[in-house]
């Protein structure tokens, strides 16, 4: 990602002017067609009957409970993340000990697995027909088709964003500053708030924006243990789906246009992150 | 105050760095860790710091133990070898970091700690950048701005790893000059780690000799110089000949003459290694001493002051380097090729422990 600019406009070793922005043409290209183009019909289909009956599909109770709902699950899962993504990436990049690279596959674990397959692990550990299924029925404690399996399966899901942003940012860092202030006095708490915070902070924020837009984007973990019960456990790409099947079609992209913003608003603080840890990074150890 | 250090090993995976090790530092000394990479100096330095936990042995300050103490409690100053400077904090900042970090009741207050600072920033001569931030100062500038963040907290004792290991050689030896300046003002006892012989000769009150986890040799820069115990310390201070023989009652053959070294009286016929400094070897047009070897310049280079020749020996076309002084040289004018006689004026010779 960071590269030297000194060869910018230096012709003998750049490829002939035409060659050149044939390949700009081409990848802008592609992007116009396969990822523009496709968000600009959401917004203009979500907008074809006027904006009052945008709104209004909005307005929906259904549709506000799912709004409700996906908040409710990322308000849960991106804390829990953050909180384990942090532990767990401190503990990878600033110590070693046996089962570290045990520890690094199993946070990869979502990653590999389709999303179905993790609802369907939580169905199989909590469903009726499930190995707590009973237990839990006697206990009146609901988790599948319910609230807690679809936050369940989100932290599932979304587990890897934070702590996969933060471990090379904080293994590249090294342990030097935090050890330089533990020489100075400072507590365990003083160091991580004063030294390592400060450094890996628009990772955080980054991984945060990304763990976010796939906690509320998600949908085939969300979908196995939802039960699509409306107006109770549909999220808001359940919403869509629904109303989608049901040949609303002004309300699916209505609702799937904010879906759509919230992309918009995680690329624009990405670019913004990624600039400010450029700013803050490379500067460790090299002479000037 | 004093450091002892008793019994300390330290094992890294299969990988022994340090093997039983004890050593004294005495209060108000600046002792260098002095030895190739991978001879345990730095996790010796660590350990003393409590960066690193001795797998069996003890530390003690002032007679005090203290392996069992926390990092924050040894009030140990440590400067790393890459500054580690805190990059998101100013110069500023990074001095008063120590006293900002302390406990409310003994933090000292706003206008002391900027009083405390300023004092720093004065001793390294860098009162104009207190406002920049670290990637914008030099290395030197940066491994100063390290040091008094260390001393900040008016710490016990002063580490230093490799502390200018990652400076150009001109800012090396002058950042090594105040070092010692330093040190003789303020006087805490001070530890560095170095692999540069010549740092340590120059600075340090005394020489650690450190080798594959263990001391070859201690004392002042004099002594392990000119009386190295060990033929590792001899080969690792200076540019060192090395000449294969054998050791008889007090008599030493070696590439072809035989010398007389009282100190191996009760050899019998034992392989001996004689090793001489390249600049304690004469080179002269005639032989004027039993013990001169016939040679043929090979090689001839001027080095600065010196001029290195390099002489090939007629037994096993062995090729041994000579630095004579610049006057000297000129004084012989050697010509490539030409047939002279190389004389050692000091040899220490070390036979093998085992007898034959």
């Amino acid at each position: 990602m960071h590269v030297t600019r000194n060869h910018k406009n230096s012709g003998t070793v750049s490829e002939p002017a035409w060659v050149r922005y044939l390949l700009l043409t081409v990848a802008l290209a592609f992007l116009a067609l396969f990822l523009l183009m496709p968000l600009a019909a959401v917004f203009a289909q979500a907008l074809e009957k006027g904006w009052q009956a945008y709104v209004e599909a909005l307005k929906e109770p259904d549709t506000l409970s799912a709004i409700r709902l996906t908040l409710i699950t990322a308000a849960v899962c991106v804390p829990a993340n953050l909180f384990f993504g942090i532990v767990a990436s401190w503990a990878i990049a600033k110590f070693s000990f046996p089962g570290k690279s045990f520890l690094i596959t199993l946070i990869d674990l979502p990653f590999s697995v389709s999303p179905v397959v993790s609802g369907l692990i939580y169905v199989l550990i909590f469903g009726l027909q499930g190995w707590l299924g009973p237990w839990l029925q006697a206990h009146d404690i609901k988790i599948i088709f319910a609230v807690p399996g679809i936050i369940l399966a989100t932290v599932f899901v979304t587990f890897p964003f934070i702590a996969r942003e933060l471990i090379p940012l904080m293994e590249s860092q090294g342990r030097e500053e935090e050890e330089a202030a533990l020489t100075l006095g400072a507590s365990g708490l003083q160091t991580f708030f004063r030294v390592t915070f400060p450094n890996i902070k628009w990772g955080i924020l980054y991984g945060v924006i990304l763990c976010n837009a796939r906690a509320m984007g998600e949908f085939g973990a969300v979908s196995v243990v939802s039960g699509h019960v409306r107006g109770s456990t549909n999220t808001i790409p359940l919403q869509v789906e629904i109303l989608y099947n049901e040949y609303s079609y002004a309300a699916a992209f209505a609702v799937a246009s904010i879906l759509a913003l919230l992309a918009l608003v995680t690329l624009a603080v990405k670019t913004v992150a990624e600039w400010k840890m450029h700013q803050t990074v490379p500067v460790a150890d090299k002479e000037r | 105050m004093s450091i002892d250090i008793e019994g300390v090993s330290k094992t890294f995976g299969g990988f022994a760095a340090l093997s039983d090790v004890s050593l004294k530092v005495p209060s108000g000394e600046l002792v260098a860790l002095l030895g190739p990479s991978g001879s345990g100096k730095t996790s010796l330095l660590r350990i003393i710091a409590g960066l690193e936990t001795p797998d069996s042995g003890r530390i003690l300050f002032n007679g005090v133990e203290a392996t069992k103490r926390q990092v924050q409690e040894r009030q140990v100053g440590f400067v790393f070898q890459h500054y580690a400077l805190f990059r998101h904090m100013t110069v500023f900042e990074n001095i008063a970091f120590g006293l900002t970090v302390k406990p409310r009741k003994e933090r000292p207050g706003k206008k002391e700690i900027r009083d405390k600072v300023l004092t720093l920033l004065k001793l390294i001569q860098l009162e104009q950048l207190a406002d920049r931030y670290p990637a914008q100062l030099s290395g030197g500038q940066r491994q100063r701005v390290a040091l008094a963040r260390a001393l900040a907290v008016e710490p016990q004792v002063l580490l230093l790893d490799e502390p200018f290991g990652a400076l150009d050689a001109k800012v090396r030896v002058e950042l090594r000059r105040w070092l010692r300046r330093l040190h003789d003002e303020i006087h805490v006892t001070s530890v560095f780690v170095t692999h540069d012989q010549e740092e340590a000769l120059e600075v340090a009150d005394r020489i650690v000799v450190m080798n594959q986890g263990r001391i070859e040799q201690q004392g002042t820069p004099s002594e392990v110089y000119d009386r190295p115990a060990t033929p590792f310390v001899f080969d690792f201070l200076g540019n060192v000949n090395l000449f294969q023989g054998r050791a008889h009652k007090g008599t030493v053959q070696m590439g072809g003459v035989s010398l007389s070294s009282p100190e191996h009286a009760s050899a019998n016929d034992a392989p001996a290694v004689g090793y001489v400094r390249s600049h304690d070897i004469a080179i002269e047009r005639e032989s004027t001493d039993p013990g001169s070897m016939q040679a043929q310049v090979r090689y001839l280079l001027s080095v600065g002051p010196l001029v290195r020749v390099d002489l090939t020996l007629p037994e096993g076309d062995r090729t041994i380097e000579v630095d004579l002084p610049r006057e000297e040289a000129d004084r012989l004018q050697l010509t490539i090729g030409e047939k002279v006689y190389a004389r050692a004026r000091k040899m220490r010779v070390f036979v093998d422990d085992y007898q034959i």
